[in-house]
């Protein structure tokens, strides 16, 4: 990993997704995917960003890319905010997503070189044919496929050679940023940390920037320079990597990490899990105040009352808790 | 006596492209009350290997050879009568999708009962009652209320404990779980975890635990079976497996796992694509993909040869370190085969 310039590439203020849904024949009620959600990412580094399903960490990977239409907040790149339909197609240039499945988020009736050229074509980045052909073997050579795969079909390949294919892609059009909304969660263990070993070349050779969406713990722990937290549209926590494995401080934050399973039997039989009973509760009826404060043996009155200030305790540590010093003694 | 004797069991499916040997002569016992872990990846045989326990196989596959004792029953051709009889009330079998395992046009209570009244002398009401108990049982909050409910009103969680009340509800000798909680967030996954070990200590029956995950292996099993390709490179108790791993599959298993050291480093993957079961290498199925692979490897596969009382592996590694160190006598033939890398 490069040492990250302290230089935002990307910064991300009070960012708000609400999905209308129906819930009777005139009635709507929004579903707050994601709900004023802030944070920045500095040029070449890998932010992580984990959490339940249901949570909002996908929804902050593609509002962030102007997928959605943000609801509300600012989108910030380079130093320049991302607002009109001309600044969007700029910045798509500039950014682009690695899918989750490798299965269906490739065109299964176009050729591995029609897949990986097809941004190239869309943003018209290549004057010729053959210099779109080059560019393409570039870009396979990148991600470790051979020339002879380029007239192949996506079928023909295993979940780990489609994950590539779909990273070439996403480099096609020379990006600065990418999200990765769970990239290797369809893989397996022993394909995993091949993708992921890519990840990291990818990020020095070309100096990417990452937000690394995920909900395997161990992977984004190994992949990431600083870990946000997010649970039900919220962000709970953000620190660097380490020190939020170490020590986290959100009451969330610190089951979340005691449930990942240990691969290691006599540490996995002497963890402390800190469970949490009962489920995350569904986004249309999020709770009053604090989000967690349903499963958060904590709680008090005052959490139902207020959503606590997402604020720095330390130097790059923030933390949304009301308890915050009264549980970490 | 074991509670589950497995012995030399193959199944193959026939399909247009040939004949996919998707378990090949897998052999394991299985104690009363031990959990007792299978891992690997996509297309390893650890579900085909629960699925011919059971006879649930899809309609290609078949059991083509070996045995299945359970307390000393052949079930390997013992037909479908005993099979029906055997399944549900001896051994019963969780799925790793809860989302798509109930069925969501009938209500909670009704499977629930369904499955009861099918495999117990009991008749409606009492298979309510029972029902709820083991609702009650997986720590499922107001039952009676759940039971009237469709699966889409619950949550992945919810619907997997009410897939583990349903496999349990007979009291089960053995309970199989297929990945039972890859599909779930991970604090669910631990609630999930928990329960069944906790509720394995209280019934005493014996789990299989089918898994990718060595992190639940290592928190779950007391035993482990490591297959690759339709075949056991490596069995032992846990902690043998995770210290002291013997095969060369394992050790890069282990290694490629991202820990708290591995942070700012490259992992260490395993190179290469999973194999293809259409075309074996004739040798040990994992030589293509292995740093150490030698000569004798790409030829001959390496026999299971036990490490110590709790640990047996099949690679030639450990053939290998047995010659140097003098433990080990080969004969005339695999020396002459095995040529220099055998010493």
């Amino acid at each position: 990993m490069t040492l990250a310039e302290k230089k935002p590439l990307i910064e991300v203020k009070d960012l708000k997704e609400y999905f209308m849904i129906n819930t009777g024949i005139f009635r709507s009620k929004p579903l707050k995917a994601v709900d004023g959600v802030s944070f920045s990412i500095n040029k070449g580094e890998t932010l992580g960003l984990v959490g339940e399903s249901g949570c909002g960490k996908t929804t902050v990977g593609r509002t962030l890319l102007h997928l959605y239409k943000p609801t509300g907040g600012e989108i910030w790149y380079d130093g320049k905010q991302i607002k009109s339909k001309a600044d969007i197609r700029e910045f798509r240039k500039k950014a682009t997503m690695v899918f989750q499945d490798p299965y269906s988020s490739l065109n299964p009736r176009m050729t591995v070189a029609d897949i990986i050229g097809e941004p190239l074509d869309v943003h018209k980045l290549c004057a010729s044919k053959s210099e779109r052909q080059e560019r393409i073997l570039e870009l396979m050579g990148y991600v470790g496929l051979n020339s002879e795969h380029a007239a192949r079909y996506a079928h023909e390949f295993s979940g780990g050679q489609r994950q590539r294919i779909g990273i070439a892609r996403s480099l096609a059009v020379n990006p600065d940023f990418i999200v990765c909304d769970e990239p290797v969660s369809a893989l397996d263990v022993s394909i995993q940390a091949q993708v992921i070993n890519m990840f990291d070349e990818l990020q020095e050779k070309l100096g990417l920037t990452y937000l690394f969406i995920a909900h395997d713990l161990l992977v984004v722990r190994h992949i990431s320079d600083r870990i946000a937290v997010m649970y039900l549209g919220k962000m709970v926590e953000l620190a660097p990597a380490n020190e939020i494995y170490d020590r986290p401080l959100h009451p969330y934050s610190k089951s979340l990490l005691s449930a990942v399973p240990v691969p290691d039997p006599k540490i996995a039989r002497a963890n402390q899990r800190i469970a949490l009973t009962g489920d995350i509760p569904s986004p249309l009826n999020a709770p009053s105040g604090c989000p967690f404060r349903t499963r958060c043996k904590y709680a008090t009155e005052a959490c139902a009352e207020s959503m606590p200030e997402f604020r720095e305790v330390s130097t790059g540590h923030f933390v949304a808790c009301h308890r915050i010093d009264e549980i970490n003694d | 006596m074991a509670l589950l004797e497995v012995n030399h069991l193959q199944t193959s499916f026939f399909t247009d492209a040939g004949e996919v040997k998707a378990v090949n002569d897998v052999s394991f016992t299985l104690d009363r009350g031990k959990v007792l872990g299978i891992v690997g990846e996509s297309g390893s045989g650890k579900s085909v290997t629960a699925y011919s326990i059971m006879q649930i196989l899809a309609g290609t596959g078949k059991i083509i050879g070996g045995s299945v004792k359970l307390d000393g029953q052949e079930l390997v051709g013992a037909g479908e009568k005993v099979m029906k009889n055997i399944r549900g009330n001896k051994i019963s079998i969780i799925f790793q999708d809860p989302m798509t395992s109930l069925n969501p046009t009938y209500t909670i209570g009704k499977q629930l009962i369904e499955a009861i009244m099918l495999h117990t002398p009991r008749n409606k009401k009492q298979a309510k009652e029972r029902a709820i108990e083991m609702l009650k049982l997986v720590n499922v909050n107001e039952p009676e209320k759940r039971m009237k409910q469709y699966p889409y009103e619950h949550s992945g969680g919810m619907r997997q404990r009410v897939m583990i009340a349903m496999a349990l509800a007979c009291e089960p000798d053995i309970l199989i779980a297929d990945e039972p909680t890859t599909a779930l967030d991970v604090t669910i996954q631990a609630q999930i975890l928990e329960l069944m070990g906790q509720l394995q200590e209280e019934l005493g029956m014996a789990i299989i635990m089918i898994t990718h995950d060595l992190g639940v292996v290592a928190q779950m099993c007391d035993e482990v079976i490591v297959m690759y390709a339709g075949s056991i490179c490596e069995q032992g108790t846990a902690d043998e497996i995770f210290y002291n791993p013997r095969h060369e599959y394992t050790k890069g298993l282990m290694r490629s796992i991202p820990t708290a050291d591995t942070a700012g480093h490259r992992l260490q993957p395993i190179t290469g694509t999973p194999i293809d079961l259409l075309n074996m290498p004739e040798g040990c199925p994992f030589a293509p993909r292995c740093d150490n692979a030698m000569k004798i490897c790409i030829h001959h596969r390496a026999e299971r040869m036990q490490i110590n009382d709790d640990h047996a592996a099949a690679c030639w590694m450990n053939v290998k370190k047995g010659v140097e160190d003098g433990s080990i006598e080969i004969d005339s033939e695999t020396a002459t085969e095995g040529g220099d890398d055998l010493g």
